[in-house]
């Protein structure tokens, strides 16, 4: 775990080296455009921000700054990095946290009906769909929206953040991405628990079909199903970035990609390190969540 | 009954796959128009018999645009799945053989990497790299090997005990030969299903860089940068938007059926067939 949060920052680091030139020069660039450009204001930069020192020093110094929290500052507001991503953040969490409702009202239901009435209509018309949703690109999809149900229809505004009205359009966008996928696990995991010998014994007992299904099918069938919604939370942060822009979503994602068109690389460092910091730790809570879900694997751990 | 629907998958795929592949080769035969040429007088035209997708904004056939595009999306999903496939295959391969200090590096290597959501990792390494074709393939080749070695490692862990491939030993094979001739072949199934899959994954993409801009660069005809460009005229012109999207969607579409189809086929649960 620590071994993957040093690499993860090392990674971020050094991603700055692969973009042609030298680092104090681009940072110049950046604050003063390219053509009033002074020798002088690049060996300034270069001292100011050590530039000129050994790289395994500049990691270091930067590194004790990030394990602080101290993020650096924007080349293009001046504002703290840090500040500028945590005024971004609430607006794509409530984006991902609205996703995922969306996309588990959609996939859950739909997967454990398709897994029921298996070879059915409406098994097929649900795979399919699934299929359908997977390969679909979430901007297209996004733009599909936007011009069926703002322009044409005028339900919902076209893009942008405010009232409950602005999040339907990007929520849906982004979440039936991710309910695709979903909804073809929960199916054939439901598929695999509903051919388990405890199925045969909880019916011999005389339980009701209801009691089967939730009380003892679903709850197994969802173990792998909590392990796929933690990784698609990294599909949720990606689809964030495109979603974000294709809605003018004020979010992390949209400062993401501001950012690179901008070569603000302090601000690109930051926001890479907390998607993968999130990504990281979403990892670590499914996997507290898989544990007490089944307790099996406590148990194997020797705990 | 598992193996009856893989079949009809694969079946599936393979036709629209193989379409794509004859739309792509065959582009300007297809294509009414060059892909490139201006018409100002004749722009944004509303699909008509003479451009079945209507005309952009700069007046160019967008069906001709559509055609030439499938060449671009082709090329990439094809290119950068062989260059991930074949970093992530001798990845997996040595670090599942070799195990010990060489295993833990590069396993720890794909931790780090899968750590960042892909996509951002792609769109950053783009970004700083600069657009253009040979970036994007490369921006997207390094994000997507991880995967492979991972479930390379795994199979070559479970072949390499076998009692075979002692066997092959004792008949005094050397390690390069155990690995290429007698555990790649049984490791092959999952990475051609992953690849078949890969393939449709890269194009998406793709895709989604060049609609931010950060791709392949307008006027190559590429799908995305062509949403891109259209999205300023979604009001006026949705056709624009309509038919790019449309043929990302069916040639993803067609990779996942043959991708599932194949792990129907291949089921590589049922790695127990391996001889012992």
């Amino acid at each position: 775990m620590l071994a993957v949060a040093f690499g993860v920052s090392f990674v971020t680091f050094f991603l700055m080296y692969l973009a042609p030139g030298e680092p104090a020069e681009m940072i110049a660039i950046t604050r003063y455009g390219a053509e009033n450009l002074t020798a002088e204001q690049v060996a300034v930069i270069r001292l100011a921000e050590g530039l000129d020192q050994p790289v395994y020093l500049q990691f270091g110094r930067w590194l004790g700054h990030v394990l602080q929290g101290d993020l650096g500052v924007s080349l293009i507001s001046g504002e703290p990095v840090l500040t500028e991503i945590l005024a971004r953040f609430p607006a794509t969490l409530q984006l991902a946290v609205a996703a995922m409702a969306v996309s588990l009202l959609i996939a859950l239901p739909a997967g454990v009906i398709a897994a029921l009435k298996q070879h059915s209509a409406v098994d097929y018309f649900t795979m399919t769909g699934a299929l359908l949703g997977v390969s679909m690109p979430n901007f297209w999809l996004g733009l599909l929206l936007m011009l069926l149900f703002a322009v044409n229809l005028g339900w919902f505004p076209v893009s942008g953040y405010g009232g409950w009205r602005n999040i339907v359009l990007p929520a849906i966008t982004l979440g039936t991405g991710i309910a695709a996928v979903t909804a073809r696990l929960t199916r054939s995991s439901m598929l695999e628990v509903l051919a388990q010998d405890y199925m045969l014994t909880a019916r011999a007992k005389g339980l009701g079909e209801g009691r089967i299904i939730a009380g003892h099918a679903l709850k197994n069938a969802l173990i792998p199903v909590v392990t796929m919604v933690g990784l698609q939370f990294g599909h949720l942060l990606e689809g964030a970035v495109v979603v974000e822009t294709v809605f003018a979503w004020p979010g992390v994602g949209k400062l993401l990609v501001d950012a690179i068109f901008a070569r603000d690389y302090a601000l690109l460092q930051g926001c890479v390190l907390i998607f993968a910091g999130c990504f990281v730790l979403v990892n670590l809570v499914v996997d507290l969540i898989y544990v007490w879900l089944d307790p099996r694997i406590r148990y194997e751990k020797g705990g | 009954m598992h193996t009856e629907t893989g079949n009809k998958a694969v079946v599936g795929g393979l036709i629209v796959v193989l379409l794509l592949a004859g739309v792509a080769v065959s582009a300007p035969l297809l294509a009414p128009g060059d892909p490139g040429r201006q018409n100002l007088v004749l722009n944004l035209i509303k699909p008509c018999w003479e451009y079945p997708f209507g005309t952009d904004e700069l007046g160019r056939c967008i069906f001709s645009r559509v055609v030439y595009g499938t060449r671009v999306s082709l090329t990439i999903g094809v290119v950068v799945t062989a260059i991930s496939g074949l970093i992530g295959v001798f990845t997996g391969l040595i670090a599942g053989y070799f195990g010990g200090l060489l295993d833990e590096i590069l396993m720890r290597t794909v931790d780090v990497l899968l750590a960042f959501p892909g996509l951002v990792l792609a769109l950053v390494l783009a970004g700083l790299l600069g657009p253009g074709l040979p970036n994007v393939i490369l921006a997207l080749a390094l994000v997507g090997w991880m995967g492979y070695a991972r479930v390379v490692r795994g199979a070559v862990m479970a072949v390499k005990v076998k009692e075979f491939v002692a066997g092959v030993r004792a008949l005094g094979a050397g390690d390069w030969y155990i690995l290429v001739r007698h555990i790649l072949p049984n490791v092959l199934a999952p990475v051609i299903v992953m690849a078949t899959l890969g393939i449709g994954h890269v194009i998406l993409n793709a895709a989604a860089l060049s609609f931010l801009g950060l791709g392949v660069q307008p006027p190559t005809p590429e799908w995305g940068a062509m949403l891109n460009g259209g999205r300023s005229y979604l009001r006026t012109a949705p056709h624009l938007t309509v038919f790019p999207g449309l043929a990302i969607m069916v040639t993803v579409l067609g990779f996942n059926f043959l991708g599932d189809g194949l792990r129907d086929v291949l089921d590589p649960r049922s790695q127990a067939k391996i001889p012992d």
